[in-house]
Order: C-alpha cells, then sequence, then structure tokens
C-alpha cells in the first residue's frame, strides 16, 4: 500500500482548505459536537449514539461513527479520554468489566451487536482484539493459534489446524521465524513476536474486524515498524480499528483518523486531512503537541 | 539490685542518653539541621545505644559468671578433706551449702558447713553490688564518650544502621541455629537407633511392635522396627485427605477467584479461614466421635466391616481440615494470573469455562500443584487427628475400613509414659521424626521451588 500521508507535507489544495476556515473562536473551541466525516459510505460497523459508563463515569459520550470495510481506522486522543473503552465497546469486552453500562447502538454489517439474542462469544470470533501488551498463553505457539480453531469448531481435522496456524503465522510475518519451534511456549518469544502471534492467533479464527489497542506501545522501533508494516498489509482484507497515541503511527498505517477527547468524539477525517488541517482547535492543539 | 530493675535502670539511661544525644545534636547544629551530617534522631539513638548496649553485654556476663566464681571461692575456703572429695561427692555437698543459704533444709549440717553457707550468702551479695556498679559505670561511661564524641559531621546515622543491621542478624541466626540444633539432635538419636536396630530392618521390616523387654526377665517383648506398616498408614490416611481436599479445595478457590461477587467473596473467604483456624484437637474428637461411629453405623447397614478407629474416618476429617490450605493457596495463584491473559481468551470468543479451564487453570497449574504438595506435606506431619482417630494397631493395609496407624501417631505412642531414654523404644520416635522431616522438607522445598519458578513466569 503506497498510501502514506505525511504530516509535514501540506498540499496546496489543503491550504485553500485552511483559508477558507472559520476563525479559532471560544464558541468553536467550547464545541463538543464531532466535526468532520465521521459517516462512510459503506460502513462495516456503524455506531450511534454511543454512551459507555463506568459507574458514575460518564466515559463516552454520545459517539457516533462509522468503520469503514477494508480500511484501517485510526483512534487518537489524550490518555484517559476513552479511546479503549469504545474499542471495547465495539466488541463487547467491556461486558467483562464490573459496573460498565452501554447505551447506544453498534451494528455490524447491519446486525445490531447490543440485541438481546446477540451470542457474544461468535461475536468476539468476527471483532478480534490485540492488546497494548502482548499476552500470548503461556501454551506453545501452535497452541495458542489453534486455541481459538478449537473452541470454535472451525476445523476438521488435526491436519486443517496445522494449516490455519500455518496460514495465520505466515498472515502475520511470522512463518519463516518460528516455523521450526512450534511446539516452544509463545511467552519465550521476543515482544514483538509476542505482539505478531497474538495476531495470528486473531486472525485464526477468520475475523472481519480487528481492534488493536495501542498494539505497539511494548514494543521497540524496530518491531514496532514490522508491525505498522502488517497493519498496512492487513487493512486490505481486514477492518481495522487502531487506538495509539502515536501521531506518526496513525499516519502511517490509517486510512481515517478520529480525534478523542474527554469521550467526546470531536473530530474525524482522513488521516492526511487531519494532520495537515484539522477543523476543530482541540484537534489542532493536540496534534500540534500544545497538549497531549 | 536484681537483673530486672537493672535492665529498667538500663532503659531509663538509654532513654536519658537519647534525649541529651539528640539536644547536644540539636545545640550544634546552631539553628540548621541541615548543618548535620545525620538528623537528631540518630544522634540520640546513637547515644542511647552506646549507653545501653555494652553494659547489656557486661551484664549477660556478670550474670553468667557470678554463680561459678562465687562457688570456687566458697570451695577453695573449705576444709582441704572436703575438697580433695571426688567430684560427684563435692557437688553433693555444695548442693546442701545452696541449700543452707537459701535456708532450705540440708542433709548434712556442721558449723563449717554453716560458716560455709554464711560466705556463700555474702559473697552473692558482694557479687551482685558489684555487678550492678559495673554495669551501671559502663553504661553512663559510654554513654558519655558517645555524647562527647557528637559533631555535626558524625556519621550517627551510618553507625545506628549498622548497629540496627547487627540487631536483625542475630535474630535470625538465632533463629537458624535452633533449627539446625534441632535437627542434629534428632540426627544424633537417630544414629544412636540405628546402631541398636539396622537401618535395612527399619525401612524395609514390615512388622511394627515396639514393646522391648525393659528387664531381661521379662518375655515375650522382642520388639520389631519395621516402618513400613507406618508409612504406608500414613500414605493411606494423607491419600484419603487429599482425596476430599484437593477437588473441594480447588473447586471453590475457582469459585472464590473467578466467579464469585467481591460481596461473597468478602464472606465466603474468611469463612473457609475459618475452617483453617478451628485447633486440630478439635478436629481429632470429632472424627473420633462423630465421623468414626458414623461411619461404622454405615458400614454395618451395608454389611461392611468397618474399623472403629478407620483410615477413612481420619483421613475425610483431615481433608476437611486441609480444605482451607489447598484453596486459599489456589486461590492465591489463580488471582495471579494475570487479567491480561483471560482478556486475551475472552477477546477469540471463549466462554467464562473455556477460559478457566483452558486458560486460566493451565496458566496456574504449577503454583497449584506446588499448593497441593505443600498440603501433602501437612498431612503427612498432621498428629492430633490420627492420634484420636486413626489408631494404634500397626496394619499392613490398603483397606480405608481398616484401622491404621502413621509415623505420628507412633511418635507419640512411644514417648508418652514411663521410658528409659536410651532405649532403642524411645530412639525409634528420633528415627521416624528423622524420616518424617525428610519427608517434609523434600515436599516443601519442591513445593516452594515449583510456586517460585510460577511466579517468576509472570513478573
Ligand atoms: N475498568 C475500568 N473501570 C472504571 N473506570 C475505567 C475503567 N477503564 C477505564 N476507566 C475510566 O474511563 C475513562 C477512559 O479510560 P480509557 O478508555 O482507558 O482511556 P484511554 O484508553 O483513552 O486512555 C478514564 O477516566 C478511566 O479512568
Ligand atoms: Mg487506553
Amino acid at each position: 500500500m503506497a498510501h502514506q500521508p505525511g504530516v509535514a507535507v501540506m498540499e496546496a489544495g489543503a491550504l485553500e482548505f485552511r483559508a477558507a476556515e472559520v476563525e479559532d473562536t471560544d464558541e468553536r473551541r467550547e464545541s463538543r459536537e464531532t466535526v468532520g466525516t465521521p459517516f462512510a459510505d459503506d460502513p462495516r460497523m456503524t455506531c450511534r449514539d454511543v454512551n459507555v459508563y463506568y459507574g458514575d463515569n460518564h466515559a463516552i459520550k454520545n459517539v457516533s461513527l462509522d468503520i469503514g470495510r477494508e480500511q484501517v481506522l485510526a483512534m487518537i486522543g489524550p490518555s484517559g479520554c476513552g479511546k479503549s473503552t469504545f474499542l471495547r465497546a465495539l466488541n463487547r469486552m467491556n461486558d467483562t468489566i464490573d459496573g460498565c453500562r452501554m447505551t447506544g447502538e453498534i451494528r455490524l454489517d447491519g446486525q445490531d451487536i447490543y440485541a438481546k439474542d446477540m451470542d457474544v462469544v461468535p461475536l468476539r470470533a468476527l471483532v478480534g482484539m490485540v492488546f497494548q501488551k502482548p499476552n500470548p498463553f503461556p501454551k506453545s505457539i501452535f497452541d495458542n493459534i489453534a486455541y481459538g480453531v478449537r473452541i470454535h469448531g472451525l476445523a476438521e481435522s488435526k491436519s486443517e489446524i496445522e494449516g490455519i496456524v500455518e496460514h495465520s503465522l505466515k498472515r502475520a510475518g511470522l512463518w519463516e521465524e518460528v516455523n521450526d519451534r512450534l511446539d516452544q511456549p509463545g511467552t519465550g518469544l521476543s515482544g514483538g513476536q509476542q505482539q505478531r502471534l497474538c495476531i495470528a492467533r486473531t486472525i485464526a479464527v477468520s475475523p472481519e474486524v480487528i481492534l488493536m489497542d495501542e498494539p505497539c506501545s511494548a514494543l521497540d522501533p524496530i518491531a514496532t515498524a514490522k508491525v505498522e508494516d502488517l497493519i498496512n498489509e492487513l487493512g486490505q482484507d481486514y477492518t481495522i480499528a487502531i487506538v495509539t497515541h502515536s501521531m506518526q503511527q496513525a499516519a502511517r498505517v490509517s486510512q481515517r483518523t478520529a480525534y478523542f477527547h474527554l469521550g467526546d468524539l470531536l473530530e474525524v477525517g482522513p488521516t492526511d486531512q487531519i494532520f495537515t488541517n484539522p477543523i476543530h482547535p482541540l484537534t489542532e492543539d493536540y496534534i500540534t503537541g500544545r497538549f497531549g | 539490685m536484681g537483673s530486672p530493675s537493672l535492665i529498667l535502670a538500663l532503659l531509663g539511661l538509654s532513654s536519658v542518653s537519647y534525649y541529651l544525644g539528640w539536644r547536644r545534636s540539636i545545640s550544634l547544629a546552631q539553628g540548621a539541621v541541615r548543618n548535620l551530617h545525620s538528623l537528631p534522631g540518630y544522634h540520640g539513638l546513637y547515644t542511647a545505644l552506646w549507653a545501653a548496649v555494652p553494659a547489656l553485654l557486661l551484664l549477660c556476663i556478670g550474670v553468667t559468671l557470678k554463680g561459678p566464681i562465687v562457688t570456687s571461692i566458697v570451695v577453695s575456703d573449705l576444709p582441704a578433706e572436703v575438697q580433695s572429695l571426688p567430684p560427684e561427692r563435692l557437688n553433693l555437698v555444695i548442693n546442701d551449702i545452696r541449700n543452707l543459704a537459701s535456708g532450705n533444709i540440708a542433709s548434712r549440717k556442721s558449723p563449717a558447713m554453716v560458716a560455709a553457707a554464711d560466705r556463700y550468702v555474702r559473697l552473692q551479695g558482694y557479687a551482685a553490688i558489684a555487678v550492678t556498679v559495673a554495669v551501671l559505670v559502663l553504661g553512663v561511661f559510654c554513654g558519655a564518650i558517645a555524647w562527647r564524641t557528637i559533631q555535626p559531621g558524625k556519621r550517627a546515622r551510618n553507625a545506628v544502621e549498622r548497629t540496627i543491621l547487627g540487631f536483625l542478624m542475630a535474630s535470625s541466626t538465632i533463629a537458624i541455629l535452633t533449627t539446625v540444633g534441632i535437627v542434629l539432635s534428632v540426627l544424633f538419636e537417630s544414629l544412636r537407633f540405628f546402631q541398636a536396630v539396622p537401618v535395612t530392618d527399619f525401612i524395609f521390616g514390615t512388622e511394627w511392635s515396639p514393646q522391648m523387654a525393659i528387664r531381661a526377665d521379662q518375655v515375650g517383648a522382642s520388639g520389631a522396627f519395621g516402618a513400613i506398616p507406618l508409612f504406608a498408614g500414613t500414605l493411606l490416611i494423607s491419600f484419603i485427605a487429599m482425596v476430599v481436599a484437593v477437588p473441594v479445595g480447588l473447586m471453590s478457590a475457582i469459585y472464590l477467584a473467578e466467579y464469585a461477587r467481591p460481596r461473597v467473596r468478602a464472606v465466603v473467604k474468611p469463612l473457609l479461614e475459618v475452617l483453617a483456624g478451628i485447633p486440630t484437637v478439635v478436629y481429632g474428637f470429632f472424627a473420633a466421635l462423630t465421623v468414626a461411629p458414623f461411619m461404622r453405623g454405615m458400614g454395618e447397614s451395608l454389611g461392611l466391616d468397618v474399623a472403629s478407629e478407620s483410615a477413612m474416618a481420619a483421613g475425610l476429617v483431615m481433608g476437611v481440615m486441609i480444605i482451607p490450605f489447598v484453596s486459599s493457596l489456589s486461590d492465591d495463584v489463580i488471582n495471579a494470573v494475570p487479567q491480561a491473559m483471560r482478556d486475551g481468551a475472552y477477546a477469540l470468543g471463549s466462554t467464562r469455562s473455556e477460559t478457566i479451564k483452558k486458560v486460566v487453570i493451565p496458566a496456574a497449574l504449577p503454583g497449584i500443584v506446588g499448593g497441593v504438595l505443600l498440603a501433602v506435606s501437612r498431612a503427612i506431619g498432621e498428629t492430633m487427628i490420627v492420634v484420636m482417630a486413626a489408631g494404634l494397631a500397626a496394619n499392613l493395609t490398603a483397606n480405608p475400613l481398616k484401622a491404621v496407624t502413621t509415623v505420628t501417631v507412633q511418635i507419640v505412642t512411644l514417648l508418652t509414659g514411663d521410658q528409659e531414654f536410651d532405649s532403642p523404644k524411645t530412639l525409634a520416635a528420633f528415627a521416624l521424626g528423622l524420616v518424617l522431616f525428610v519427608v517434609t522438607l523434600g515436599l516443601n522445598v519442591i513445593a516452594l521451588q515449583v510456586v517460585r519458578k510460577y511466579r517468576e513466569q509472570y513478573e
């Protein structure tokens, strides 16, 4: 994918756009309405008026957002602004947290994932998740990947499982590095390899959407580059939502970017535009590093 | 002054020294504590320690040496023919003098001895005064010197920290030395036992009847020290106990760690720990008076022959006793499995029970195994329940409905009542104790090793 918008590059069109912008007034600065383009033509997931509460803490406020098909959506914002919370709402991982409530509607391919008769087990196979810290199971590399395949009954035979394991590892770019030691513990790999193992494990259950919560924040720069390449490549076949605190990373891997601020979704737009021509003054403050 | 009041006096002296040292350092600081190398409190402690520690050491020495010195002076003044008595006779005389001195009845009474007793009392008094004076003078002296040496640049803190380290090390040394002492004494007594009874007879013998003839003319008691029936009985009862404790303990741990709401957990966990607080003797009579007759009754109604003191009754109750042990250890271990592991499993679409069965328990398994091994070593060493409920008959059987006996029970019976200290019957207790010690120590070492390995995995 040659789509590599740079933060520093300002296109001529963008400059004109900026000129047309309204000035930075207090009124605009106070506004918590989402500006930009939160909706997509052919969305994989649609979120409408989503609110999430932890007890009395209103962590996500009235967020409406589409996640486009076979696209990478980056979510940025100061820490504590609710990015992880929103991401966990997308595969109902918030269900596992005591005292966490949600209102609003989230649909996957038109189906309401919070509907009464929705079963979270297949949902979480369809909407996979990769965490901040690599968390391979204390099992062999092979079993780490076969785990999901087995619990969902995705394979009829041992050779079919082996095929899925190999395919997933190849997809995650890890096959060359580990194919001679599949029976060794996954916890023995390096941090970057562990994170790619977790991605492979997610791919193995054939998801449509992959959620990633700061997947590179525990990795060194070289491992980060590998995972970013992988995300770029996976973005062609999967719908990906990635939380990141690195704007360079958002620029490198995503096509759309959403800016969260204290529980509000302030701005959504094409990544290159968000980084060159933010509409909301607070987005601009954030990407120019005035706070973070 | 007696030792207790002398110690009180030293405490007073050191508190005064603390205050004086503190004062002096403050006045030397000239209004700015930051001019001092150490805080005033350290200077106070420094002075107090110097006032108390050397004096206390002197007190210990004085108290230990006072008696022997006084005695030897008194003896040297006795008539020559008494001094030339053999040591045991001389000791008797000295005892009489002591008795006379403390106003007790002595077996012999001669003018010379009364005079010696008087001397003894007098010398004791002098010695006490001398020790008191010496201790107090030393305390004041050392305290004063320490006080004089206080300077703004004095490294009082370092000296105090070193002294505290010394105290701590001395305490742990005492604990270690005591353990080593016990082990050595058990070891040596066992070696004496093995001189009378060959090791192979002890370890491989299948007959246990430790009734030795005390006098040569007694008949019918030859003594057999084959410990196999005891080992077998111990293993049988421990096995029954583990069969009860491991599944129940483990499952309650899983419930508490993974399913119970915080409110339920707050009630159930302490309740389980109450079980651990019940004295084993209570479990013991529960086993002997309630469970054993119940088992017997049950057995009768089923047409089974159940001994009134059966391995089953003791094992079941012991299992109940160990449940909280297993559950609380497993609960800790399960809680130590990182939440990230569960999140990873849930995010792949696992149900709760799949997550527990396939991720949490395998991750916690080494720790659980370690906990179970610790529980086994508790079961093997447990005494009270088996003494009360398992019986004394050294049957070699695997039938849990029969009476068996255990290593601990036999140690108790060997050592209760009158006995000679050097008969094999008594020494056998040490040999059994040694076996018990080696086995439980081995189990503990392995278990702790396993648990530690497991902890490292998640750090
Ligand atoms: N498990 C939780 N329980 C209670 N409050 C939480 C929990 N997770 C997050 N929060 C709160 O929700 C808000 C958003 O947190 P989070 O989604 O983790 O932010 P981000 O990922 O953007 O740093 C914060 O105020 C945080 O304190
Ligand atoms: Mg976060």
